[in-house]
């Protein structure tokens, strides 16, 4: 794999931050689901903090690049994000899933004349976000714009149909500037997805659809970042990254268990998650 | 039947509007023949898409491209588009995405077809949706002038057309007006004894039954209601300080579509009394004109129900 020029160390640094963002932010709220924003946080930081063109300062920049966060109630993982690259103030985050807030439960980029900066659209009924991000990609063919999407899936959304029917007309369209990320944390809402409904053989059903298929580790950050760099090189088909991942990830506790998919730490656990977070050798 | 099908009228008015807009893309979803879609197609191969026969990812893609500031046609069958409820409630209507959605093929008079292919429950779907618009145009006419004003309308609009041919209702100087429903035969019923509310397929019987009722005395009048959301609020309470009776006659399920938006301002008021005529069952396959008349929805059936609700206080 080629190397990227990136402060690693740094980024490293901030997935802790951010880490530590969705503890609190899910601590204060009481409810909401912490596994799949901290499976996914290499993958957001990677996106937010190297990757993507945009501008916290001029949110609707026409040539941004769009993120849909598919998997939306993951949403504590892309709002620490945005907080941090300045969309909105960070102090905004403590108001999750509260009355009032802009920070919906999942997201929702708000009325007209009350936008949430960063976030491009509503998500979060799972298997919803690839169609978008696929009109997105056209429309900016269309308009003959090189911005490129991304689409930021679950595994165990991907058992919804409209995934496939998103999935069989991407590469038939040729849209190389769209690009999913498959958070493969192998843990869904009631179960493991192997025990639910399983995706095997994941890779090849990809393939079988037409795409580029690259397969990571999705805790090193580097790894994500050389596969981001080379799904901007694959030309005349869209690339999705099945970014390997361990639900929780950073808390021993949460770690490869279903029972915090959906469910918030209460104080002293946040407070222990915090400290292993923390303490973790980056 | 005489007259032109809406879902035609549709495709040439289309063809007008995006020769002046050029932000008007086209999504079909494998109906382009039958929705009438075909000539814009031809004419502008860029500005279309064809997904397939894969209805929930059409309402995702139009919903990405109207957020970059396209104006998408998602055109197919009634009940296919809208029975992809949850991807229009939350991909769609949720962010007021721009997105105009066309399901043609609307009722039992898409005849022998069957019950799998009738847009039944379509309007009260989309009607329970904020921020979604829902028209019905009752004859060609009316279809134009619709999508001439959904093409400049910002917002979720659906709209609701016939596959079979409606005679004409409306005179040849027609101008839509959004939101207002339209007299028909102004000035010759003042509505004294019962104003009927008709949309869609069934406007034609309607006036007709209206006619037929005023020959034999009663003072009826028919109004065109061809946009069901936001519903003419004015023109139901005008109808029941006319009579205090409404009926309403639409080829659509009974819950949830214009005999219930029209029920809901009337009972809201606390006075006057509505009575529905629409389809109370499944569909079934058969000739439109012999399924109107099974189902209620033909002229006679329109001016014997008229008298039950004219006998009933």
């Amino acid at each position: 794999m080629p190397q990227v020029a990136a402060d690693i160390q740094h980024l490293k640094k901030i997935t802790q931050e951010i880490r530590i963002d969705i503890i609190r932010m899910l601590t204060e709220a009481g409810s909401g689901h912490p596994g799949g924003s901290l499976s996914a946080t290499e993958i957001v930081t990677g996106l937010f903090f190297h990757k993507m063109r945009h501008r916290p300062d001029d949110p609707f920049w026409a040539d941004r690049d769009r993120f849909i966060l598919s998997k939306g109630h993951c949403c504590p993982v892309l709002y620490a994000a945005l907080a941090k690259t300045g969309y909105f103030p960070k102090e905004e985050l403590l108001t999750l899933r509260k009355l009032g807030s802009r920070l919906q439960g999942h997201p929702y980029p708000g009325r007209p004349g009350e936008r949430l900066p960063g976030v491009e659209t509503a998500t979060g009924s799972l298997g919803q976000g690839l169609s978008i991000a696929i009109g997105m990609a056209l429309a900016g063919r269309l308009a003959k714009k090189t911005y490129r999407v991304y689409a930021l899936l679950g595994d165990g959304e991907c058992q919804a149909g409209q995934v496939w029917e998103a999935a069989m007309l991407a590469p038939k369209a040729g849209l190389d500037h769209l690009c999913v990320i498959v958070d493969r944390n192998k843990i869904q809402n009631d179960d493991f997805v192997e025990n639910t409904l399983s995706l095997e053989p994941f890779r090849a059903k990809w393939e079988a659809f037409g795409w580029h298929v690259i397969e990571v580790n999705g805790h090193d950050i580097s790894q994500v970042l050389e596969a981001l760099e080379k799904a901007e090189a694959v030309k005349g088909k869209p690339t999705v990254i099945i970014a390997d991942t361990i639900k929780g990830k950073g808390v021993s506790f949460m770690e490869n268990n279903p029972d915090w998919h959906g469910k918030a730490p209460n104080r002293e656990e946040g407070e222990r998650a915090i400290q292993e977070i923390l303490a973790a050798r980056l | 039947m005489g007259g032109k099908a809406t879902r035609v009228a549709f495709g040439e008015a289309l063809l007008k509007v995006a020769a002046k807009n050029q932000r008007i893309v086209v999504i079909n979803a494998d109906l382009g023949k039958s929705t009438n879609t075909v000539k814009f197609v031809e004419k502008y191969p860029d500005r279309s898409f064809n997904v397939g026969v894969a209805e929930a990812n059409m309402i995702g893609i139009g919903t990405g491209l109207a957020l970059e500031g396209w104006i998408p046609f998602l055109c197919t069958f009634a009940t296919f588009v809208t029975g992809r409820f949850e991807t229009i409630r939350v991909s769609l209507a949720y962010v007021d995405a721009n997105v105009k959605i066309v399901g043609t093929h609307a009722g039992i008079a898409i005849g022998e077809d069957g019950y799998s292919q009738m847009g039944l429950e379509d309007i009260a779907l989309m009607r329970s949706l904020p921020n979604m618009t829902v028209i019905q145009p009752g004859d060609a006419i009316e279809a134009a002038g619709a999508v001439e004003h959904i093409a400049e309308h910002h917002g979720p609009v659906y709209l609701r057309l016939t596959r079979q041919k409606v005679e004409d209702v409306n005179p040849p100087d027609y101008q839509f007006e959004f939101g207002k429903g339209v007299i028909l035969d102004a000035g010759k019923g003042e509505g004294r004894d019962l104003t009927i509310m008709a949309t869609g397929g069934t406007v034609y019987n309607a006036r007709e039954g209206a006619r037929q009722l005023r020959s034999q005395g009663l003072d009826a009048r028919a109004v065109n209601v061809h946009t069901i959301k936001p519903i003419d609020r004015e023109l139901i309470l005008d109808s029941i300080q006319r009579s205090g009776r409404i009926l309403t006659v639409e080829d659509h399920g009974l819950s949830g579509g214009l005999g219930s938006a029209v029920s809901e301002v009337v009972a809201e008021r606390g006075e006057g009394l509505v009575r529905r005529i629409a389809v109370r069952d499944f569909g079934e396959s058969g000739d439109p004109v012999e399924l109107y008349k099974k189902f209620g929805l033909s002229k006679e059936n329109i001016v014997a129900e008229a008298k039950k609700l004219v006998k009933k206080d």
